[in-house]
């Protein structure tokens, strides 16, 4: 039984589409019918075997479902039943309403196999409106140029997208080309993310008192060049801690991230009280630190190619 | 106080000068009294807040946090302020009476006794978000850190009030925090405050560089140019102070010229380290960087590395303004004061005797010693100006050394330059054949040799450590600089002194690139 395997295998269990979770190259993968839809955007696989939250198989007498995770746009726990012992595995997840995705479900469960990507005490992300208003303003202040939003591709830069929507803005959003199709995608899943226009291509005084949303990877790269004089945002929980602000150059830092801040980490722990807790991935040492410090049973799992930090 | 974390969070980053400027200039506008005047004590470094060490913020974690959670994240964050800050959410909220104003907290702080002091700090913390929270700590535990220097922020409180800053400058000393008379002078309430008896700073006068042009040495006398640090000393009956070229205050990194110092006036010249292999002449810059960026200093410092200012011109003798003198008076008021003042930390700048222009170019080629970086030419009719003022002051740097290196690693520039890769580390090949970076540089290049550079380092990376990309070791640039000293910081032992770019050797073999023994050679 494999779920988000980072090899090759015959059967995957995928709990969602980002890249650290879902590879390409499986025999055939279970997921829900989104993920499977951003996997064959990705990398064009067949479509597997959906899988909608909820529903449920048996394979050699083990009971797997899935249920919602709340991460970004088809994200799902997974669910493992077997002579009475339940074992969830979270994927990544957050308690945030988002959006462009189902509420995290809370899973009663024996052994709660979970991320810990902000793991850490200094990591509490504000509430998603003083962020929003913190870009615009952002916008209002700077008139002649644009505010360039670095934002992940899949998930991060759609619930940005719908969350200004939210926010009453109805100008049209400037979209990097590398994020076009998901943009698409999400549309398509009924997410509505209002017009967008691709960058590429056009003048940058179409682009004046606008917002621009492109991928981290794109932030100080030649492609800015095109913009009219970009104050630079970021949308990530790193975004939290100053120095990681500055580094990376962000100007503008939003602290917006699809994965449970601490309190969410600590209160789903607190809600669920599972007799065992395994830490797959993130700042596991803390989390870990807090089971100990709440007679809780937790161990650090040290997954191998976890984490990738634009994810945030 | 939530206006002022905002501040205080906006100015970490921004990059751009003018901005921090006007973000500045913003808040003092649309703050009211007395919470701008601290506001602009605390950017200007002129706030101190006795009651608070650094350890207690320390003890107030350990109280509050586990230690072993404490540690992990102050790790991760780097900074024991920020992490208290952004920890402190984690704690039972407390609700107790609303954010309070930076007057009151600094009012309290000040206050307080220093037992207090701890649980008073805890009880503010509790009535901040963390923006706030990171701004108590700042002030309270005296450093800032966000890039602004006195002069910026007196220029900041100009630009907000359309003010001269050489105005605000005039009576910054003889005003205390938070600065009331000056706001009401600013917002046009009352007189300009009376600047007294405080010694304060007068802005510099700016030599252009003479590149190709001549002058006639009837007109204009000539001087060393020093490499030290340009230093304004000002001395009322009360108090001397020392300026550095920004106009920043810098009499605590080299109390021993304030003590020395004797006589009321304003004087200019350069800050140098006497050297004992130079026998007891000026030192390189190199000695001279011990010293430079503290607050403080320690005896066996000044003790290492004796300073001493090569005076080269007077504004002020007593109260007798001379700037609106022709040079060669103010020479004279010059001699006459200086021959006053200990020997041992204050000489006059020589006037270099030359037949002529050609004779004074013969001289300067033949120099070479440590401190020299080239002549001054100043016109003896000219009086002292600020700025810089066209056919008055030239500066002629002696013929800048020049080596050609192999390129290694490049990195992004900031700011406008933020996509392009526009800091380059170059090398010299060593006896072993391998190649040891000699030096860094930034400039020299047009904008098309630049995206040129940066089109070879994006087509010819072969690592990445981060933000820098390692290249093919196949690019020559010929490097321009002033000078070479020894260095151990670096592994080839050297370090040049203002290196730039000055051609790019495309036809150049990288093999045939200099050594760094070549290099060693040049060490003035």
């Amino acid at each position: 039984m494999w779920i988000d395997p980072s090899i090759p295998v015959a059967r995957a269990l995928v709990t969602h589409g980002h890249a650290d979770h879902a590879r390409g190259g499986h025999g055939s993968v279970w997921a829900t019918p989104e993920t499977l839809a951003i996997m064959a955007l990705r990398y064009g696989t067949d479509m597997g075997t959906p899988v909608a939250y909820g529903d449920g198989m048996d394979e050699r007498g083990v009971r797997i479902s899935f249920h919602p995770a709340g991460h970004v746009l088809g994200s799902a726990q997974i669910l493992l039943e077997h002579a009475g012992e339940r074992v969830v595995v979270t994927g990544d997840y957050k308690r945030r309403a988002d959006p462009t995705c189902a509420p995290f479900e809370p899973v009663p469960c024996d052994i709660f196999i979970t991320e810990a990507t902000f793991g850490l005490p200094v990591f509490t992300h504000p509430p998603i409106e003083e962020e929003m208003a913190k870009l615009l303003d952002g916008r209002g202040a700077n008139p002649d140029g644009c505010v360039l939003v670095g934002a992940y591709a899949l998930g991060k830069a759609q619930r940005v997208i719908a969350e200004l929507r939210r926010a009453g803005y109805d100008e049209p959003i400037f979209l990097h080309g590398a994020m076009q199709r998901m943009c698409e995608l999400y549309a398509g899943h009924g997410i509505d993310l209002g017009e967008l226009i691709v960058a590429t291509g056009l003048p940058k005084a179409a682009m004046r008192g606008g917002i621009v949303v492109a991928p981290p990877s794109a932030l100080n790269d030649r492609w800015t060049r095109r913009l009219p004089d970009p104050v630079t945002a970021m949308a990530s929980g790193w975004m939290r801690v100053r120095q990681r602000a500055r580094q990376k150059n962000v100007e503008l830092p939003l602290v917006i991230s699809d994965h449970a801040d601490w309190t969410e980490l600590t209160s789903t722990l607190s809600e669920l009280r599972p007799t065992e807790t395994w830490i797959t991935h993130g700042r596991t040492d803390a989390l870990q630190r807090w089971c100990e410090l709440h007679q809780m049973k937790a161990r650090a799992l040290d997954l191998v190619g976890r984490e990738d930090e634009d994810e945030g | 106080m939530e206006r002022f974390a905002e501040l205080l969070d906006n100015l970490v980053y921004t990059r751009s000068r003018d901005r921090k400027i006007a973000l500045i200039a913003g808040y003092l506008r649309e703050t009211p009294d007395p919470d701008r005047g601290w506001a602009l004590a605390a950017l200007a470094g002129t706030l101190s807040i006795a009651t608070v060490k650094n350890n207690a913020i320390r003890n107030m974690a350990d109280e509050r946090f586990d230690p072993a959670l404490f540690r992990m994240s102050r790790d991760y964050v780097g900074d024991t302020a920020e992490t208290v800050a952004l920890m402190w959410d984690q704690l039972p909220h407390v609700d107790s009476g609303g954010s309070p104003k930076l007057g009151e907290v600094i009012e309290l702080l000040n206050n307080a006794s220093r037992a207090r002091a701890p649980s008073l700090l805890a009880e503010l913390m509790d009535r901040l978000d963390a923006k706030g929270r990171f701004a108590l700590l700042k002030l309270a535990s005296g450093g800032l850190r966000v890039g602004i220097s006195a002069r910026l922020a007196k220029t900041a409180f100009a630009q907000a009030f359309d003010k001269q800053v050489d105005d605000v400058e005039e009576v910054w000393h003889a005003l205390r925090p938070p600065y009331a008379e000056l706001f009401a002078w600013g917002e046009g309430r009352s007189e300009r405050p009376d600047p007294a008896e405080s010694a304060f700073f007068r802005p510099f006068m700016l030599a252009h560089p003479l590149d190709d042009g001549s002058v006639d040495l009837a007109d204009f006398a000539a001087e060393w140019k020093w490499d030290g640090i340009r230093i304004q000393i000002a001395a009322t009956d009360r108090e001397v102070r020392l300026f550095s070229r920004g106009g920043d205050e810098v009499t605590g990194a080299f109390p021993e010229i304030a003590e020395a110092f004797s006589g009321i006036g304003v004087l200019d010249g350069e800050l140098l380290v006497r050297g004992e292999v130079q026998g007891g002449e000026a030192a390189s810059f190199n000695a001279l960087q011990q010293r430079l960026g503290r607050k403080t200093v320690t005896a066996a410092m000044q003790a290492e590395y004796p300073v001493f200012v090569r005076l080269y011109d007077i504004l002020f003798d007593h109260a007798e303004d001379l700037r609106g003198l022709p040079w060669s008076a103010r020479r004279d008021r010059l001699e006459h004061f200086a021959a006053r003042l200990d020997p041992a930390r204050f000489d006059l700048s020589t006037i270099i005797d030359a037949r002529d222009f050609e004779h004074l170019g013969e001289i300067r080629a033949g120099s070479r010693e440590a401190a020299i970086e080239g002549v001054m030419l100043k016109r003896k009719d000219s009086p002292y100006v600020a700025g810089r003022r066209v056919g008055l002051w030239y500066k002629w740097k002696r013929e800048p050394l020049v080596a050609d290196c192999v390129m290694m690693y490049a990195q992004r520039g900031s700011g406008k330059r933020s996509s392009y890769y526009s800091d380059y580390t170059f090398g010299c090949w060593a006896d072993d054949g391998t190649l040891l970076p000699v030096g860094k540089a930034y400039s020299g290049f047009s904008d098309e040799e630049l995206k040129w550079l940066d089109r070879f380092v994006r087509n010819n990376t072969v690592a990445r450590f981060g933000p820098v990309r390692e290249v093919e070791k196949s690019l020559v640039l010929e490097v321009a600089f002033d000078a070479v000293h020894e260095s151990k910081r670096h592994k080839s032992g050297i370090a040049m002194r203002f290196p730039r770019i000055s051609r790019l050797r495309r036809d150049k073999p990288a093999e045939e690139a200099d050594m760094v023994e070549t290099l060693r050679g040049m060490i003035g």
